[in-house]
């Protein structure tokens, strides 16, 4: 964002974040201006009379009354086009790294303006054959491409609003983003060019032909998701949990091993060094579906918590507003913010600067609305223009409830609007049971979806397994409230096996330790035999108590441990091991079953 | 930039004063008001309307008379001067010496306030810093440029355990190849306390490496806000600007938000939890964010901030927003755990709860040792597990638990007993590892389900070896 014309407006008044300004030539909710010497980026987000508020996304010491203001005509916009990939941004889409190289050191200073694409890097634009002059061109066209990075092919596409006949296309050749690659002649009979990039108002959710149901998972390689609490592509999930209960490096994983096409990631008033993590980890880190660094497919918005708050309200509609320019190419894409909570702060900070009347907690009446607003962006859509494109985004976003309390109001009302619930669980984090995702409390509401593809994928058994697991754990729920009083050892032999079976899955599937090389990311074939392996052994394990084995024998079995060790033991490029695991569980039980007279 | 000078206020309430008929005043400006027959009060713009300012006193409005007062705005925001002459000193909460010894002028001056780091400047920090004490090392790995506070309780003894890892730590090399310096900030400390430390600097050898910054319980609440930003504007100075390894002493973070929750009342900003105003959480990351380690401008790193903060839990209730909000911006906590210190275990180590997030990236193969994240991971698990034991004993008895469990209660009670209650003893890393795989070596093989077999074979026996 850069320019501005001048103003007779002045400042009147500063307070914490906002500035109230009179004298505006115009008054128009939502536009950008630059307030001060400095040029600080601001917003107008109340119009009463003559005085508009202004919040500021910058710091506001050094501000005086009767600063100038300057208007720029534009409302909070995105710029989009190649170059975005692999990038990191602040809240209102400044390219950090031209931050520190503008300014020379380790420190963000006010007032420094730059675009958030390169101006001077040439792209090579490969035109679409199917074009030609005459061709009357649509919002959504499909104009040409771009090799954005290894991973990603960034379609140029019209912007929504455009209608024109095709009057001339650029030949393969390079380009920077502000060239223009296509010309057309609009209904008026005005020229107009169009350009590898273009702008997109921050808070209008980019339009699309329709929205289709969900129909596939957004595969994680995290077992407790992909296997019991799984979500969709197109999908919305929360992930709320006191401090220290394992949200972020289950947002990081997600961005790391998921299959998603493009990964956004919002760190929204969090910590600096979650940001500089990924920054070092992932152009290090290959991605498993496409053996490219995983930095080819991710860009990252860092408004970390000690970066003005107003710019941290705009930065989760910056990451989606991006999201939807990928969805729009028929891409699908996985948002996830860091965390939603310091968003609703940062809505009830300006809130109260503007003395609008506090609900619950001192948030404004509209956070429920707001955050509908949010998560209506995400879903499967078909896109505008031709040729016929689908794209998705996902949202899978951190809630940080004050004091790991479930029923403040932030955590409440994203219940209301997400269709996965991943509820982190203090006991848990508290034991190193990581992820600590509860599995009672815990829920998905793509089961049905995700059934009926898992039948078409060759996965017929992933219903079923799900179920019998669950089973084991809910009968281990309730027995441990018995063992509480009286102890393990009164409890009948089977039920002792279902305690023991819970906790192997437990131990086992269940723990994934985001850090170990191996488990880290769970390829789909190897939950699904692991979880076959448990199962057997218990089915197995079950007859032999039946035929009066003893459950201390079982305990002691080596296949416990080799049920609970495999996950990190068996390497996951060569799964046929899983095989032999099985070979050695039989013939460990046959051994026990035949000193018991009986056949496994 | 010119200064203008007012005579007589408004308004005074609270730390707060409000003057009108005045313009060209900025946002955030540094102002002194002065006083007949004593020192003059120093304070800050926090808002303004047209020619209406509203300015916090640092040192409180008593005794200030409403017509006579002149207040001179300086038409810059409160700087302090920066300099390496400041370490082995003691200053207020404005930077003007406590010590006797003469004001510091310098060249180089910051805004105390500082500014955001860029979190592409950043480098990520991996060094682990040896305590010495086994359940800090072993299981709550300290890094250099980690920001880690200790959730303590009245009476518990957390300033003996900063007092420990004063005397132990080594955050810089010792070979003079690093430079060193500590940046203490007393928020609302007691004359007990600070004199504890004071103490402590002086038997550690380290009180001519020591910038003490120094707000006690008696003085001004509204100076408190600006403790923890001088001493962190130095720091930043030394490392970032000076290359030294600082770590940065906050004690007692609950001192200060005390302080901030009086100012927002008498600012009447809408309050959140237990009346505390909503932006808490982004004032205290305004502090916490200040550690870390930056690269310089060839891309290696200089020095860096390390930061332990005190924080007492009211009632030592975790969920308390000023432990809670600071567990969501720090890099861990330490807790510190009221019935093992009734047990007499020292140090009182909540291990279970307490947590060094950047421990992951610090351990392990050409950081501490290869065994050491599965055996971190092992010990918890088993303490885990046998303290649920302990409960269940304490309901049916521990002759009623079955052999196994009976294994892992006896784990755990050891485990208390020697990994965690050390006392003042320094164990090295490697003392601290062999600890752990001797006490593992009292669980069957079958409970080691968090270490592969390999690393079994190789650190299982020769920890027995060592032992015999
Ligand atoms: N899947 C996991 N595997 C191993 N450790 C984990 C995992 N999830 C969380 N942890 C541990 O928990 C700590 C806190 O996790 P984090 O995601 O930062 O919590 P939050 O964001 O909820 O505060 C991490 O530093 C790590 O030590
Ligand atoms: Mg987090």
């Amino acid at each position: 964002m850069t320019g501005g014309t001048v103003d007779n407006a002045r400042i009147v008044s500063i307070k914490g974040s906002t500035v109230q300004v009179k004298g505006l030539s115009s008054y128009r909710m939502g536009e950008i201006t630059f307030v001060g010497e400095e040029k600080l980026i601001g917003e107008i987000i109340e119009i009463e009379h003559d005085l508009a508020t202004i919040q500021v996304y910058e710091p506001l010491e050094g501000l005086r009354i009767n600063d100038p203001v300057f208007l720029t005509g534009k409302s909070l916009s995105a710029e989009l086009g190649p170059g975005l990939i692999s990038n990191i941004f602040d809240g209102i889409q400044r390219p950090l790294e031209m931050i520190k190289k503008i300014t020379n050191s380790a420190f963000i200073e006010r007032g420094i303006q730059t675009n958030a694409l390169d101006r001077k890097k040439k792209w090579l634009f490969t035109p679409n054959k199917e074009l030609q002059k005459g061709n009357i061109i649509h919002g959504g066209d499909v104009l040409g491409s771009v090799i954005e990075t290894n991973t990603i092919e960034c379609k140029i596409i019209a912007p929504p609003s455009t209608y024109g006949e095709l009057l001339e296309i650029q030949d393969k050749g390079e380009f920077t983003v502000t060239e223009p690659i296509v010309t057309i002649k609009n209904q008026d009979n005005k020229k107009s060019e169009l350009t590898l990039m273009h702008e997109w108002p921050v808070r209008v959710a980019r339009p699309f032909l329709k929205k289709i149901p969900v129909h596939e998972p957004l595969i994680t390689g995290q077992r407790i998701i992909d296997m019991f609490f799984p979500i969709a592509k197109g999908g919305t999930a929360a992930i709320p949990g006191g401090f220290g209960t394992g949200k972020t490096v289950v947002q990081h994983q997600l961005s790391k091993w998921s299959n998603a096409d493009v990964v956004i990631y919002i760190g929204c008033g969090e910590r600096g060094n979650e940001m500089t993590d990924v920054l070092r980890e992932f152009p290090k880190l290959v991605d498993p579906h496409t053996k490219n660094p995983l930095m080819d497919r991710t860009m990252l918005i860092a408004n970390v918590s000690n970066m003005p708050v107003a710019a941290r309200e705009a930065s989760i509609y910056m990451g989606i507003t991006m999201a939807e320019f990928y969805r729009d190419q028929g891409l699908n894409v996985l948002l996830t913010a860091d965390s939603t909570s310091r968003w609703a702060e940062a809505l009830r900070e300006i809130s109260g600067q503007l003395e609008e009347m506090p609900v619950e907690e001192g948030y404004p009446a509209y956070l429920g609305a707001r955050l509908a607003n949010f998560y209506e962006r995400a879903g499967q859509v078909v896109t505008l223009g031709s040729p016929y494109r689908e794209g998705s985004i996902n949202i899978t976003a951190a809630v940080s409830p004050p004091g790991g309390d479930f029923s403040e109001p932030v955590t409440a009302n994203t219940k209301r609007f997400v269709k996965t619930f991943w509820g982190l669980d203090s006991t848990l984090a508290n034991r190193k049971h990581f992820p600590s995702i509860n599995w009672f409390t815990s829920y998905s509401g793509y089961i049905d979806v995700i059934e009926e593809w898992a039948l078409e994928s060759g996965l017929e058994d992933w219903g079923r397994y799900r179920q019998e697991m669950f089973t084991i754990l809910q009968q281990d729920s309730e027995l441990q409230h018995i063992v509480e009083l009286i102890g393990s050892k009164a409890l009948p032999a089977y039920e002792q096996l279902i305690i023991l079976a819970a906790d192997i899955i437990k131990d086992g599937f269940l723990q994934q330790s985001a850090f170990h090389p191996v488990d880290s990311f769970c390829p789909i074939d190897k939950q699904m035999k692991m979880m076959k392996l448990m199962l057997l052994f218990y089915q197995r394990a079950h007859l032999l108590i039946k035929n009066g084995c003893p459950i201390s024998l079982i305990n002691s079995l080596k296949s416990v441990q080799i049920l609970k060790r495999m996950k990190e033991d068996i390497p996951n490029d060569n799964l046929m091991l899983l095989n032999k695991l099985e070979d050695h569980i039989h013939s460990e039980m046959e051994e026990l079953g035949s000193k018991y007279g009986y056949k496994v | 930039m010119a200064r203008i000078t007012v005579k007589g206020v408004s308004e005074i309430r609270g730390p707060l004063i409000v003057i009108e008929g005045v313009s060209g005043i900025q946002m955030g400006e540094y102002l002194e008001v002065n006083l007949e027959n004593q020192p003059s009060r120093k304070g800050r713009v926090l808002a303004i309307e047209e020619e209406r300012v509203i300015v916090l006193l640092y040192q409180g409005t008593y005794e200030i008379e409403k017509n006579e007062i002149e207040t001179e705005f300086f038409g810059r925001t409160m700087q302090l001067f920066v300099s390496e002459d400041m370490i082995g000193r003691i200053f207020d909460s404005l930077g003007q010496p406590l010590d006797g010894l003469p004001s510091i002028y310098s060249e180089d001056y910051r805004d105390v306030n500082g500014l955001p780091i860029n979190p592409t400047s950043r480098i990520y920090p991996r060094s682990y810093i040896e305590t010495g004490i086994s359940t800090i090392d072993i299981m709550n790995t300290l890094v250099r440029g980690q920001k880690l506070p200790i959730f303590t309780g009245a009476g518990l003894p957390n300033n003996k355990l900063i007092g420990q890892i004063v005397r132990q730590a080594r955050i810089a090399e010792q070979d003079g190849s690093e430079k060193f310096a500590i940046v203490f900030g007393a928020m609302g400390l007691t004359m007990d306390d600070y004199i504890y430390f004071q103490r402590l600097f002086k038997e550690t050898g380290t009180l001519n490496k020591v910038i003490m910054f120094s707000n006690l319980a008696s003085d001004s609440a509204a100076e408190r806000l600006l403790t923890p930003r001088v001493a962190l504007t130095t720091a930043e100075y030394l490392a970032f600007d000076k290359g030294y390894q600082v770590l940065v002493i906050l004690s007692d973070i609950t001192n200060y938000c005390q302080a901030l929750r009086e100012i927002s009342v008498a600012l009447e900003t809408v309050p959140s939890r237990k009346g505390f105003p909503g932006y808490m959480y982004s004032d205290l990351a305004s502090i916490y964010e200040r550690a870390g380690i930056v690269e310089n401008s060839k891309g290696g790193s200089k020095g860096s901030i390390t930061m332990l903060a005190n924080l007492t839990m009211p009632n030592d209730d975790i969920t308390h927003p000023i432990a809670d909000l600071t567990g969501y911006i720090t890099e861990g906590q330490i807790i510190l755990d009221r019935s093992m210190h009734n047990k007499g275990i020292y140090p009182p180590i909540d291990v279970l709860g307490s947590l060094s997030r950047l421990m992951k990236d610090g351990i392990g193969e050409g950081f501490t040792r290869k065994d050491h994240p599965s055996l971190s991971d092992q010990l918890y698990a088993s303490y885990a597990e046998g303290l649920d034991k302990r409960r269940l004993a304490e309901v049916i008895g521990r002759k009623e638990l079955n052999r196994r469990d009976q294994i892992l209660l006896s784990f755990a009670d050891k485990f208390e007993e020697t990994f965690v209650n050390q006392g003042d003893e320094h164990r090295t890393i490697e003392e601290s590892l062999a600890l752990g795989w001797s006490l593992l070596s009292q669980l069957p093989e079958t409970e080691l389900t968090k270490i592969s077999g390999e690393l079994i074979k190789t650190y299982m026996t020769k920890s027995e070896e060592e032992i015999a």
